[in-house]
Formats: structure tokens, C-alpha cells, sequence
């Protein structure tokens, strides 16, 4: 099931993934068509093993597709190498994870500094509009603790903070309220929605979570490797 | 911010850290004790065969530059080489290894030595009295506790520590030149004679002459042998030290290999995660290796420091028989030694950390 939307920033045709382990294959995606339009927050939803990891996992480059076409910010993920899909990752998406992912001998600053420097930017100052986003993020005051000094909720938002320090054409989020209480993953999500309004930040989140995934524009709904419904959130319905 | 990411991983694990850098500072310091010791031994050498006074050494044919030779001259030929023109003294010494040939005793003609050296300066004691006396320089004196008047075992017999004179005279113990004969059975024979010259401008001279007069005897002047006296001139010891340095590299290799690999499985997610970022595989090696680069950089200042250590624990137990140089000038070589045996232990663990699934990594606890 696809949608038709004008000018997507992101195209899924016909794709297919499969796993081989010995002599095992494992079809993790068996024909998925997607569109996201530039500035959407797509929520993507399914019981564990629907492949929605898998999807994700593609269009951020961390992994090549089987079979179809992946289009992602221009570029043809589906026809790229090793070395096309790790700029894709530089430069145009960045991942927010269930873990948090920090680097943990690294402060929450070095953290996004290395971010920074890997995509080739200038880490020695953040510039103003990074620094609204710390602010709106709060964890401007926290930058220079390491992860284990800061409680979930903070990880998760330096987490988000060093995804959006590189200015990603797209940021996909991978249960990231997954490892919070409901006051943090509340919060996180409100953060989500609320970067989505006011940055026009593109937003992939995979989520098990229905509730959760209401803060999206849409929701795919995925099962057993193919997307099964695509529905629009009640709360942009309306 | 690589090295900013290389300190902060060094650094949050000191055990490891600390560990590596010792594995990297050990082949460090036998490289750099094997050389210091070379060098150290030959310009000991070098100083008491300068200590003699002599202008020329004339030895017997296909004797050793150096470690200690029999008595394969014939003993009248002191006096003979003592009318050569311009001879104004000559003296013949004996010289027989002891303690596995490490240092020797030296027979010497006690007046004869005396005018040509200047004479010994005594610290403790007297000259010879008796023919078991016997004469020990100041480290060998240390190195054996014993003082004037102690007894000394050397070469099976017992020995009257008659004085303890300052070192830099040719050897580190001395007897009565027709005592040794004796014992070695080679009465009528000495291993060397020196001969100092009237005027030391005449030496090249002399020694031209001699070598006319005395074909297929080595005969050096004083600074020629002791410009010899160096490790490159001893193609033995080249090699060995080579061979050291080889097995230096060997140990450093190892070491770093297992711990880098270690420390690249330990970090397997943190590798997953810049790989996320859209670290290239080329930031991933060069951020491996210049963690082996610092640890490499740690091992050889470490090792510099372990042989300045090694000296002193060596001036202080066989100052006599060990004197090891501190050799500046090799910190380079053991610095590259350890660079090199730390790049090639960390390269498989980067090519491994290159070759990670990035999705494998990040799921990796």
C-alpha cells in the first residue's frame, strides 16, 4: 500500500529484503511502496518481526535493500555502495534509538561534537539555531555530563540533539520512548511533534506504541514484511 | 576530536591502558638495555684501555679485538719492542677471563704499568707485598663487597685483597704479571704489550714501522682501538641486537593485537555507533590506530624511563661487570620499534572494527 504525495523526500518501491543465516533466508520485506513528503512525521507501527526495523534500517543507509528502489533525499539507496550509504548517513539522516546510543566516555557536548565533526561542520561553537534547539530540549545546562550522569529522559534528548546538530534532511527515530517512563516519553514525543512544527524536520519514528504513534502526521501500519494500512492521525485529522 | 575520542577511550579504562603500554614498554627497554649495555661495556673498555697511558697496542696474530685472549706473544718481545726508536716505555700484561668471561684479571709488570699509566690512585690498602695479592678497582669492589684486606676467589684461589685502587686502568682486577703466568701455564708469554711512545705525534710513524717489521701482527695506535671499540665494528653484536630488536617488535605486536582486539570488541556498539553517525571506514582506522599510536608513544617513554631504571639497579649490583650507557640517541629506533609493532597489532582489529555491520554493532551488548 502506497500513498501519493507531491514531491517525496523519500521513495519506496517494490522493496524487498531478505536475511540469509547458513541455508536459512529469512524474507524480512516482501514488497513495500512508500512515499514521505519533505516535512512529514510518519509514524510506523506493527508487531515485532513486521520488518519495520528492516525499513528503517534502509532508508537510513545502515543497511542495502534486496531488491526494489529506495530514494532517499535524492539519492538511490538501492544503487549506492558501502561508501554512497555511509554519506547518505553523514549528511542527509540521522538516528535517534531506542538505547539512547551515546558515545559514554564522551560528555553530552563531545557527544554532538563528534557528530559534528564526522559530517565535516565546525564543532568548536554550536550556532544560535542549534542553541534554541538545546534550549528547547533543555539540556543546555547539562551538555557537559556524560551519559551515565544523566537520567533517560536527558540521554534521549542529547540523543536527539546530536541528530539534529548536523542538520538532517530526515530524522528517523527508533522507539525512542522505548526506554522512558510515560512522563519522559511524553515529553520526548511532544519534542518530536514540536520539531517537526516549527523546523519542518522530516521525522520517521517506529514505535510499538498506538498512542505514540498519534503524534505522527500518518501511520503505517506494517505486518509480516509488507505495509498493511496507512491511516492519519486523529490529532491531524481534524 | 579523534584524539579527543582516543584519550577519553584510554583514559576510562586504565587497566587496559596501563597493561598495553607495559607490553609495549618491555621490548622497549631490552632493546634499549641490550644497546646501552653494548655500548656501555665497550666504552668501559674503551676507557681503561685509554687508562693504560700507551701510544700503541701490539697484539698476537689472530687475536680478538675484543674479550680476553691467551698469552700467544712471546714475552721477550716487550724488551725487543722496548729499543724500537721512539719506545720510550713498553709493558707486557696478561689477561684471563673469569665470572663466565664477562670481566677478566690482568697480570701485570707492576713498575712497568706504573710508569707508563701514572700509577694506580689508591682508595683503601697498598701495591702488591705477597704473591697472592691482589688489586681491585672501585666498582668491582662494590660489586663483590669486599675492601683491602678481604679475601677474593678468583680463579679457584684465594686472593689477598691487598688495595682497592680508582677504576679506568685497563682492567677491573690485577695480579703479578708472573703470578697468572703461572697459573695459566703460560710462563715466558703475555696476551698484549703497550708502548707508549717519547713524542705521541710519532705514533703513526712508529706504527708504520712496526707493522713493516712485524707483518701479521695486529698493531694499532691507542685511538684506533678505541675507535674500534663500537658496536658497529663487532658485526656479532650488530646482528644479535637486531635480532633483539626484532623479537622487541614481535612482543609489541602481540600485545597491542590482543589488546587492541579486546578493546575493539569492547567497543563494538560505541564502533556501531559512529558508523551510525557516518563515520567512514577510513575515520574508524585511523581512530584504531591512533589509539595504538598513543599506547605505542606511552610503551616507549615508559621503556626510556625502565632503562634508566635498569642502570641504576645495574650501577648498583655489577657496576664492575655491567655498565650499561643511557644511549639517547636509540630512543628514536626503540620509539619507531614500538610505532610499528603497535600499527601492525592494531591494524587486524581495525580492519575488523571496519568490516562490522553497523546494525549488528548497535544491537551488540
Amino acid at each position: 500500500m502506497s500513498s501519493v504525495i507531491p514531491e517525496p523526500v523519500i521513495r519506496v518501491r517494490g522493496l524487498r529484503k531478505t536475511y540469509k543465516t547458513g541455508k536459512v533466508s529469512v524474507e524480512a520485506l516482501r514488497g513495500v511502496d512508500l512515499d514521505v513528503a519533505s516535512s512529514e512525521f510518519l509514524s510506523i507501527v506493527g508487531p515485532s518481526g513486521s520488518g519495520k526495523s528492516t525499513l528503517f534500517h534502509i532508508i537510513g543507509g545502515l543497511t542495502p535493500p534486496t531488491a526494489g528502489e529506495v530514494v532517499v533525499a535524492g539519492k538511490n539507496v538501492s544503487t549506492v555502495g558501502d561508501a554512497g550509504r555511509t554519506e547518505l548517513r553523514r549528511k542527509q539522516v540521522s538516528f535517534v534509538f531506542q538505547k539512547f546510543n551515546l558515545l559514554p566516555n564522551l560528555t553530552a557536548r563531545d557527544n554532538i561534537r563528534t557528530a559534528l565533526y564526522i559530517s565535516g561542520l565546525p564543532t568548536d561553537n554550536f550556532d544560535p539555531a542549534f542553541r534554541n534547539i538545546l534550549d528547547l530540549l533543555g539540556i543546555s545546562e547539562r551538555l557537559d555530563h556524560r551519559p551515565s550522569e544523566m537520567s533517560g529522559g536527558e540521554q534521549q534528548r542529547v540523543a536527539i540533539a546530536r541528530a539534529l546538530a548536523t542538520k538532517p534532511g530526515i530524522l528517523l527515530a527508533d522507539e525512542p520512548t522505548g526506554n522512558l517512563d510515560s512522563r519522559n516519553s511524553l515529553a520526548v514525543l511532544n519534542l518530536l511533534r514540536d520539531l517537526n512544527a516549527r523546523l519542518n524536520q522530516t521525522i520517521l519514528m517506529i514505535t510499538h506504541n498506538v498512542e505514540a504513534a498519534a503524534f505522527g502526521h500518518r501511520t503505517v501500519h506494517m505486518g509480516d514484511g509488507r505495509i498493511v494500512e496507512t491511516t492519519v492521525s486523529k490529532l491531524n485529522a481534524g | 576530536m579523534i584524539f579527543k575520542l582516543v584519550w577519553e577511550n584510554v583514559r576510562v579504562r586504565p587497566v587496559r591502558t596501563l597493561l598495553s603500554i607495559l607490553g609495549i614498554a618491555i621490548p622497549v627497554t631490552l632493546i634499549l638495555i641490550l644497546i646501552g649495555l653494548s655500548r656501555g661495556v665497550l666504552e668501559d673498555s674503551a676507557k681503561r684501555t685509554e687508562g693504560v697511558g700507551a701510544d700503541i697496542i701490539f697484539r698476537a696474530p689472530s687475536s680478538s679485538l675484543i674479550g680476553f685472549n691467551a698469552a700467544g706473544l712471546p714475552a721477550r718481545l716487550v724488551g725487543a719492542l722496548g729499543r724500537e726508536p721512539h719506545v720510550v716505555e713498553a709493558t707486557g700484561v696478561v689477561n684471563q677471563p673469569i665470572a663466565g668471561g664477562i670481566d677478566g684479571v690482568t697480570g701485570i709488570d707492576i713498575a712497568a704499568f706504573n710508569r707508563m699509566s701514572g700509577g694506580f690512585t689508591f682508595l683503601e690498602g697498598h701495591t702488591f707485598e705477597k704473591p697472592d695479592d691482589i688489586l681491585i678497582d672501585q666498582y668491582y669492589a662494590a660489586q663483590s663487597h669486599v675492601h683491602a684486606g678481604s679475601r677474593l676467589n678468583v680463579l679457584n684461589r684465594n686472593w689477598n685483597v691487598a688495595g682497592v685502587v680508582e677504576p679506568g686502568k685497563l682492567s677491573h682486577l690485577f695480579v703479578q704479571l708472573p703470578v697468572l703466568q703461572d697459573m695459566v701455564g703460560a710462563a715466558g708469554k703475555v696476551s698484549q704489550i703497550y708502548l707508549k711512545l717519547d713524542r705521541a705525534d710519532n705514533t703513526g710513524r712508529v706504527v708504520e714501522d712496526l707493522k713493516r717489521k712485524y707483518a701479521g701482527y695486529p698493531i694499532y695506535s691507542m685511538k684506533e682501538l678505541v675507535s674500534l671499540l663500537s658496536v658497529n665494528n663487532i658485526p656479532v653484536l650488530r646482528t644479535f641486537i637486531n635480532v633483539v630488536i626484532g623479537v622487541g617488535v614481535a612482543i609489541g605486536f602481540l600485545t597491542v593485537a590482543s589488546s587492541m582486539y579486546m578493546a575493539v570488541l569492547q567497543r563494538t556498539r560505541e564502533i556501531g555507533i559512529l558508523k551510525s553517525l557516518g563515520a567512514t571506514k577510513g575515520f574508524v582506522v585511523i581512530l584504531i590506530l591512533t589509539e595504538a599510536c598513543l599506547l605505542g608513544l606511552g610503551g616507549t617513554i615508559l621503556g626510556i624511563a625502565f632503562s634508566f631504571g635498569t642502570k641504576w639497579i645495574m650501577g648498583i649490583f655489577v657496576p664492575a661487570s655491567l655498565p650499561q650507557a643511557i644511549v639517547p640517541s636509540r630512543w628514536p629506533l626503540a620509539g619507531m620499534v614500538a610505532l610499528v609493532a603497535a600499527v601492525l597489532g592494531a591494524l587486524y582489529p581495525a580492519l575488523l572494527a571496519v568490516r562490522q555491520d553497523p546494525i549488528e554493532a548497535l544491537a551488540y551488548e
